[in-house]
């Protein structure tokens, strides 16, 4: 039943056999999850990350050859947030994605919520919002380490740094998260 | 160390990524210097917060059929088409698209649901042990010392979980709570490791397997689920894997006194 697909894109579009089907979907389709919720997270925008992800399946599977078989999760990771990250660039016409935008920590004058929003120190728009207001690079660290449970040398391989600046990038992810969250007018201090 | 070295430290040392000696040092600063401690319960409740406050996103199943098709090579519209028999052609190939895509969806959508029953228990589990860490309502009865522990629950539950000490092996009993899990009232031990909480949720089943599942990852934390002498356990935590393991293989090599 292949009806010559097969033959009609030979030379363009690579094809898996069966057996490397089978390892795509035992080693790679269960980070699907994973590699939409990075996305989503660097892009912001529903359809965008939705076409990250099969974008990067397209290239995984053009790729397919290079997987070595021991870690799908940072084999797939990778090539979605390199995917992100084009996409993020041509987005903002080449800018460096690392520098922090100081207009960013310019608290809003947002009509502050019920009595209730005071009630814990870090309300989840707040989180939410902050990590959205933080560089590509450190919320990238951040999602990795804390939604996706990673190591540091996991995240390493996925953002092709050395453990080190995975170290120093979360700290500073971190720390400039805090200091974000303090800015926020909520009630206490 | 002094208090500088401590705080540059202290994202790494949370997140386990220290070496011993560091972590130690770490450790032992923190118990002099009320600052350095402020900074680390800042530190945890920034993790905390982002784990239990952020979503996470799950692929749309439409998503991963798309995916799925790819990968059977069976997407269609991007290759160039041949002009002869077009019309059947097409005909043929969306009937044949229609029909992968009916069983490579089915397909998806038996893993997804798989995978949500093995889940939910896990996203419970993990809800629970964000609410014993935030509410600063981690123990109803703190002791380190298991003959204390294990009677507290007598009057409180209709069975008996087992309580043990692994102080030897680094892990401190700190105490236990009841907890709501599966629509039942269940048992929390919890144990410390380093500068790391566990949740041992414990409650009978009827299985008599034994056996410990692998880890899972669910909002950051480790998961791991296994049944032990008529009992279910579920461990989360956000130790790395391989320590969580060994704690759950001392669990699971207790025998069980009644």
């Amino acid at each position: 039943m292949t009806l010559d697909l097969g033959a009609e894109r030979a030379g363009q579009e690579r094809r898996l056999s069966p057996r490397e089907q089978e390892r795509f979907q035992a080693n790679l389709l269960p980070y699907l999850d994973a590699a939409y919720n990075l996305a989503r997270y660097l892009l912001h925008d529903v359809h965008e990350a939705e076409d990250a992800v099969q974008e990067s399946c397209l290239r995984a599977i053009r790729h397919f050859e290079g997987f070595r078989g021991t870690d799908g999760r940072a084999w797939l990771l990778r090539i979605v947030r390199n995917t992100c990250f084009t996409w993020l660039r041509l987005r903002r016409g080449g800018g460096s994605l690392a520098e922090f935008d100081e207009s960013l920590h310019t608290p809003e004058d947002e009509a502050s919520g019920p009595a209730a929003d005071l009630a814990r120190t870090v309300a989840a728009e707040s989180v939410r919002e902050g990590l959205a207001r933080l560089p590509p690079v450190f919320r990238e660290v951040i999602v990795l380490r804390e939604l996706e449970g990673l190591s540091y040398k996991e995240i390493a391989q996925v953002v092709a740094i050395p453990i080190g600046t995975v170290m120093s990038r979360l700290a500073r992810g971190r720390r400039d998260l805090m200091l974000i969250l303090e800015a926020k007018p909520k009630g206490e201090r | 160390m002094i208090c500088r070295d401590v705080l540059e430290r202290l994202s790494p040392f949370l997140d386990d990524e220290l070496d011993p000696l560091a972590s130690r040092e770490i450790l032992e600063h923190l118990e002099s210097c009320p600052g350095c401690t402020v900074a680390l319960a800042r530190h945890r409740e920034l993790s905390l917060g982002l784990r239990s406050d952020l979503d996470y996103h799950r692929a749309s199943d439409l998503l991963g059929a798309r995916v799925l098709r790819a990968v059977r090579g069976t997407t269609a519209g991007t290759a160039v088409r041949r002009d002869e028999p077009a019309a059947r052609s097409w005909l043929w190939r969306s009937l044949v698209a229609a029909l992968l895509l009916l069983v490579g969806g089915s397909w998806w959508f038996a893993l997804s649901g798989r995978v949500d029953r093995d889940t939910l228990i896990a996203r419970e589990a993990v809800s629970a042990h964000i609410r014993s860490l935030m509410a600063s309502h981690l123990t109803d009865v703190a002791s380190s010392d298991h003959h204390t522990v294990k009677p507290w629950f007598g009057g409180r539950l209709d069975y008996s979980p087992p309580v043990a000490d692994f102080g030897a092996e680094g892990f401190l009993l700190v105490g236990g709570r009841l907890d709501y899990l599966q629509n039942r009232t269940v048992a929390a031990l919890v144990y410390r490791y380093r500068a790391h909480l566990v949740n041992v949720f414990v409650w009978p089943v009827a299985d008599a397997r034994e056996a410990f599942e692998p880890p899972l990852v669910e909002q950051g934390f480790q998961v791991i689920r296994g049944t032990h002498a008529q009992m279910a356990y579920c461990l989360v935590s956000d130790l790395n894997a391989t320590e969580l393991k060994g704690f759950a293989r001392r669990l699971a090599a207790r025998p069980h006194a009644p």
